[in-house]
């Protein structure tokens, strides 16, 4: 897991002042020798996280998994709001088991509701690498799908899952929120069936996944793998 | 004095016991404050499914022992405060481990579960952690003050340490509990009751809107769950050690099933009314109502 | 708002006035004589408020032209004043020092259209954009479209139909009236 790609030729914005590799006097007259990017990060890889237990034990924890699924509370786009309504006592997620946690290290399933501009890829990424395996990514309105209506936009992505593999789509401009929980039942059916393991997909193709991050998020200042 | 290896058992019933009631009450509580806001509300049973989610994730991430340590610790102060009370009086198989001198030791315990997790969440690195460790430390210590000051005052109202002493001189009848032999103490602990629940108005610490700021920030996968089977049991310990000191005890499992449930009811009532304090607020709360009330009741006695 | 040319001729040398409505209109001026008339607005005329400093980027003339709307709160009426300028290499003075708010106009302006304005605090930083290595998009010259097709990959599949042509054949199938 290498960082050369910081700072070479491809990425034609320099980085910032203060992250750069430098030498900091402290206040007491002690020079030290700081890498922002290094110094609190390590270097790894995304390991896989298989499912290792035997099948019924598995297909309990898909379905305890599928129970409760604690969103991140982070609104990428237009399409957060269409998830406040299901706060309210009209749709109430609550009784599916749905929170919405403030930490990624606590949430399992990210939510990218809407047009997700380059600066919030960068953020979104971020995110999505802080969270715990298993966790789910579930793409919300058109412009996950094919760019929607920003499909000319010079700041936009235009498919998602080039970025982050994504579990399920709900397709609209927004949905509705009863649209979102039928697409929650879906996200539960395909949680259960064993077949969201989108994180250990993130892991086995982290290069194609990171290379294609790297060509639209041009000023790429953070480790490869923000864990 | 020997000790009786049949008490081992039992004492894991209790728990498994106090575990299942905290995880069913609590969800029955969120429940009722959502039918209160016309909402459906969780389901019965969603506790256990969190629990097993959390404890079912494939992967953590350590940043250090103390990090590790920290749900651990907090999950024993929860363990041992509900242990070492005697959980229904005068019954050979449910007093746990109670012994005499049990009071200063649950004083004890009641707090050394927040400092375990305060060192833990230091640990972890985040910078709101560290602020939300100094907050709820803080909060908790101006709690303690006038809890502690009304257990010493019940303390020397019935001049013994001992739990099942304190339990066994409220007995005959409604009158006889400290509720109406003092109730100075009992006031300044209820006050400090709901400062010890983490609930609304004092939950800054721990609600999940304030959690980014709060210890619990990087805690996640099996560390959370730890964190979370404590949250279902230290509050049944609490209320338990309530009981016995103000409330008359419990003679039997259904007795002891309404009391806890009547007192957390108490602390979900005040908290669905009231919003949040900010921590000055909570602690000049504590300092202003809770401590003269505790020492005039000191002085009563 | 006649009468407010009026006066104003008196002092500066201004260009053609546009009467867009009774309380709305603009004037064209030269960048010389911006800064003293903005002052002159502000102070004397009572335009206190700048609502919007914005460009318009006229290609076919090669010029870029940038608005300062300013609004009179007392008497509700608006007034633009544009300031033609060229399209390479653009700087304008900056005013941020008689409305602190244009500074953010002023850094989106060169974010978006190029124009620097020299001295305004924080010009350089970003605006909207993080890592922008192309021409300012705002420009007409800009392609947003040919940007988009060739940068990001786009999933195969997508059509385009036009609503009208859309809603006509679903709603009258069989072409009636």
């Amino acid at each position: 897991m290498k960082d050369e790609t910081n700072n070479d030729a491809n990425t034609k914005v320099p980085m910032r002042d203060e992250l750069k590799k430098r030498v900091i006097k402290g206040p007491d007259g002690f020079e030290f020798e700081v890498d922002p990017l290094r110094d609190y990060y390590c270097e790894e890889a995304p390991k896989e996280h298989p499912p290792i237990y035997v099948k019924i034990v598995e297909d309990f924890f898909n379905w305890a998994r599928s129970e409760s699924l604690w969103i991140l509370g982070f609104g990428t786009g237009c399409g957060a709001i269409e998830m406040r309504p299901l706060m309210t006592p009209r749709f109430d997620a609550y009784r599916y088991g749905i929170q919405w946690r403030p930490t990624p290290r606590q949430a399992n399933l990210l939510i990218i509701s809407g047009y997700l501009s380059v600066k919030t890829l960068k953020r979104a990424i971020r995110a999505y690498e802080q969270m715990q395996s298993p966790k789910y990514v579930m793409g919300l309105g058109s412009c996950t799908i094919n760019g929607g209506m920003y499909f000319d936009s010079y700041n936009t992505i235009k498919r998602l899952d080039e970025y982050m593999p994504v579990d399920l789509y709900i397709a609209g401009c927004m949905p509705r929120p009863e649209a979102l929980l039928k697409g929650f039942e879906d996200l539960k059916k395909i949680i259960r069936s064993g077949k969201a393991e989108g994180a250990n997909h993130y892991a086995e193709h982290f290069e194609r996944y990171k290379e294609n991050q790297k060509k639209v998020i041009l000023d790429w200042d953070m480790p490869d793998y923000n864990w | 004095m020997e000790f009786e290896w049949i008490k081992i058992p039992y004492a894991l019933l209790t728990l498994f016991i106090v575990l299942n009631y905290g995880l069913l009450m609590t969800a029955v509580i969120r429940k009722m404050g959502a039918r209160a806001g016309r909402r459906y509300g969780i389901r019965f049973y969603q506790n256990y499914i969190d629990l097993i989610k959390n404890y079912s994730m494939r992967s953590k991430i350590m940043h250090g022992y103390m990090f590790y340590l920290g749900p651990v610790l907090r999950l024993t102060g929860g363990i041992g405060l509900l242990l070492f009370v005697p959980t229904i009086f005068g019954s050979e198989m449910w007093s746990n481990f109670s012994f005499s001198g049990d009071l200063i030791l649950a004083l004890y315990f009641v707090f050394f579960g927040t400092l375990g997790m305060a060192l833990g969440a230091g640990e972890s690195g985040h910078p709101f952690a560290a602020i939300g460790v100094s907050r709820g430390l803080s909060q908790v210590t101006a709690a303690e003050l006038p809890f502690a000051i009304a257990v010493f005052t019940v303390a020397l109202q019935y001049q013994t340490l001992s739990f099942t002493e304190i339990v066994a001189a409220q007995q005959g009848g409604f009158l006889n509990w400290t509720l109406f032999t003092n109730p100075f103490a009992v006031v300044a602990a209820m006050i400090a009751f709901l400062g010890m629940m983490m609930r609304s108005p004092f939950d800054v610490v721990l609600a999940p809107q304030e959690i980014p700021i709060g210890p619990p920030t990087e805690y996640h996968s099996a560390y959370l769950a730890l964190m979370q089977t404590n949250r279902n049991i230290l509050p049944i310990a609490k209320i338990v050690v309530y009981m016995n000191l103000f409330f008359g005890g419990a003679g039997s499992w259904p007795e002891f099933m309404l009391k806890a449930f009547l007192l957390y009811l108490f602390s979900a009532l005040v908290g669905v009314v009231f919003p949040r304090f900010r921590v000055e607020q909570s602690i000049r709360f504590f300092l202003i109502w809770g401590l003269p009330v505790a020492i005039i009741g000191l002085l009563w006695v | 708002m006649q009468n407010l040319f009026n006066r104003l001729k008196a002092h500066f040398p201004l260009g053609e006035i546009t009467e867009q409505r009774e309380n709305l209109a603009f004037i064209t001026v030269e960048r010389a004589q911006l800064r003293a008339l903005l002052l002159h607005m502000r102070d004397i005329e009572g335009y206190t408020h700048l609502v919007l400093l914005t460009a318009v980027d006229w290609i076919e003339d090669g010029q870029l032209q940038l608005t300062y709307l300013l609004n009179n709160r007392a008497e509700a009426r608006d007034v633009g004043l544009r300031v033609l300028l060229g399209r390479d290499g653009t700087v304008m003075d900056s005013i941020h020092d008689i409305w602190p708010t244009a500074e953010t106009y002023q850094r989106e302006l060169r974010e978006m259209f190029g124009i620097d304005f020299p001295g305004s605090p924080r010009v350089n930083d970003d605006f909207a954009l993080e890592g922008w290595v192309d021409i300012p998009p705002y420009r007409r010259d800009f392609d947003t479209l040919a940007f988009s097709e060739k940068n990001f990959t786009h999933r195969d599949g997508r059509e385009t139909r036009d609503p009208r042509q859309h809603m006509k054949q679903k709603l009258y199938p069989d072409g009636g009236a």
